[in-house]
Parts: C-alpha cells; sequence; structure tokens
C-alpha cells in the first residue's frame, strides 16, 4: 500500500479553518474551555480545525494550555 | 443596578459575569496608587515565567542560548505588559483574566522568535532542492518506483498551478524549513496572511494531484 499520508496530511484543507487571526482571536476562552473539560471543539469547529493544521497556532494553544494548568496547579 | 469595574479606557465588565480573582485583576489595575503597581509587578512575575519557559522550548530553533534568551524572555515578558495595560478595556470576562493576560505573552514569544530566525541569514529563502520533498513527507527510499511520479506531479502542479508568491512561500516553508512567524517578518506579512496564503495554494496543489488520479478524495490518514 502506498503511503502518502504526510503529504496529503499537508495538503488536505478544511473549509471550517478559521484561520489565525480569528482562531488567536478567541484562543483564551478556547483554552479556558479545554481546561475545564469542556468541548471546546463543537463550540468551535473552526478554531479546533485551524489548531490541528496551522503548527504556530498549534503550538500556542499548547503553551497557552500548558501556563494555565501550571497555574491551576 | 449592577456592579461594574470601569477599566482604563473601557468597556465596562459586569463584575457579576466574572470571576473572583478575575474581578480583583481588574479591579486593582484599574487603580492608580501602590496598589496597581505591586499586582502590575505580580503579573510581570508570571508573564515572566512563561515566557522563559517558552523561550527555552524553543531555543534550539533560534541557536541561541544563556542571557540572549533570557533577554528574549524579558522583552516579550515586558511587551506583553505594555499591551495588556493598553488593551485592559477589551477584556469582556469571556476567559479568566489571566488566560487572556497570558495570550499576549505567548504571542510575543512566537513573535520574537520569528524575528529572531533572521539573525543566522544561512537559511535560504528561496533555493528550490526538490531532493530535500521526500524525506519531509516521510517517503521511503525503497518505494522511490512509486513516489517518482507524483513527486514530478507535485513539482508540475507547484510550477503551473501557484501564483508567484505562493510558489514563494511553498518553496520556504516547505523545502527550506523557514517557520511561518519568520517567513511572515521576511516578507513584511503576517502569520495570518501567509497562512491563508498557503491554505490556499494547498488547496490547488491537492486538487491537481487528486484530479491526475495521484491521490484520491480519501487519501488521508486524518479523522
Amino acid at each position: 500500500m502506498n503511503d502518502w499520508t504526510e503529504l496529503d496530511r499537508f495538503l488536505r484543507t478544511d473549509p471550517r479553518d478559521v484561520g489565525c487571526a480569528e482562531a488567536m482571536g478567541v484562543l483564551h476562552v478556547y483554552v479556558d474551555l479545554v481546561a475545564t473539560g469542556a468541548p471546546a471543539d463543537q463550540r468551535y469547529p473552526g478554531v479546533a480545525a485551524h489548531l490541528r493544521a496551522c503548527g504556530p497556532c498549534g503550538e500556542d494553544f499548547e503553551a497557552l494550555l500548558e501556563a494555565v494548568r501550571d497555574a491551576a496547579d | 443596578m449592577m456592579a461594574v469595574n470601569h477599566v482604563v479606557e473601557g468597556i465596562p465588565v459586569a463584575a457579576s459575569q466574572l470571576d473572583p480573582e478575575s474581578a480583583e485583576w481588574l479591579r486593582v489595575l484599574g487603580r492608580g496608587d501602590q496598589e496597581r503597581e505591586a499586582a502590575l509587578a505580580r503579573l510581570h512575575e508570571m508573564l515572566l515565567r512563561i515566557a522563559q519557559r517558552e523561550v527555552q522550548r524553543r531555543g534550539p530553533r533560534l541557536r541561541i542560548s544563556g542571557p540572549e534568551l533570557e533577554d528574549l524572555a524579558y522583552q516579550a515578558a515586558a511587551d506583553a505588559l505594555m499591551a495588556i495595560t493598553a488593551k485592559l478595556g477589551q477584556f469582556r470576562g469571556e476567559s479568566r483574566f489571566t488566560t487572556w493576560a497570558y495570550r499576549f505573552v505567548i504571542l510575543e514569544v512566537s513573535h520574537k522568535v520569528g524575528r529572531h530566525f533572521w539573525r543566522f541569514p544561512d537559511v535560504p529563502l528561496d533555493a528550490e532542492d526538490w531532493d530535500r520533498l521526500p524525506d519531509r513527507f516521510g517517503f521511503e527510499p525503497a518505494q522511490e518506483s512509486e513516489w517518482r511520479d507524483l513527486l514530478a506531479a507535485l513539482r508540475r502542479a507547484v510550477d503551473t498551478e501557484l501564483s508567484p508568491r505562493q510558489r514563494e512561500a511553498f518553496v520556504a516553508l516547505v523545502m527550506n524549513g523557514v517557520p511561518l512567524d519568520a517567513l511572515a517578518v521576511r516578507l513584511g506579512s503576517n502569520r495570518n496572511a501567509i497562512y491563508k496564503m498557503m491554505f490556499d495554494a494547498r488547496r490547488k496543489l491537492r486538487a491537481s494531484l487528486v484530479a491526475n488520479g495521484y491521490l484520491t478524495h480519501h487519501t488521508s490518514g486524518r479523522p
């Protein structure tokens, strides 16, 4: 079986993807939802789609989530 | 009447809508006395801690360490604090105050890391080495007979389907591994604009590979 998974993942786009500006604009809201166990990806599917596809925004999301969780500890 | 915190230059946020900690932050930061100074110092300390961890995490990409890395963290924390105090009136209580505030320092670190990337300008922006792509996309050398045509089709699509600007971004990001934030700095653009340009480029390339039978609509292993 051919394995073009990486290439396909890179090229595949999600029409729900809201882009960096909109995702970063609500990142604090999204992160608080995730941190409290709320279904953030259902409330903001376009943001979830973006964070899956955009490396820099995904990294910022992970960093903010970690900061929030550390502060809560 | 609903209790309101009147914040700097601000849109009032209803205190009753905030968690107690966020309400307290707004109360003290909205004052003009020593209590505010103490709160700013505490907030700066929190921001600096986050900035230090982030620059440490991203430091290897920057190829800097020690005092320079520490400077970067201090700059990010200071700039974030300035942005937070200037934009305090924009906090609407949609999240906890600290989460809103931490976002500023995370984004400052990302931006500064992107700018710092070009301190070592040995990374080519426009060198085209197509031999890097198999490794970039995890193509196994043993399967070259299978992916050689796919790679050639991808190259044709890059040449024929993308605009000059999209092609430039593709070469920098994909072939030369330039981080997206760094490319945005170099092109005098921003993360959102570069991402959208590449979003359209990716869609065009995939459509071309699907149309020519190299990928299917359901090729991806993505959920």
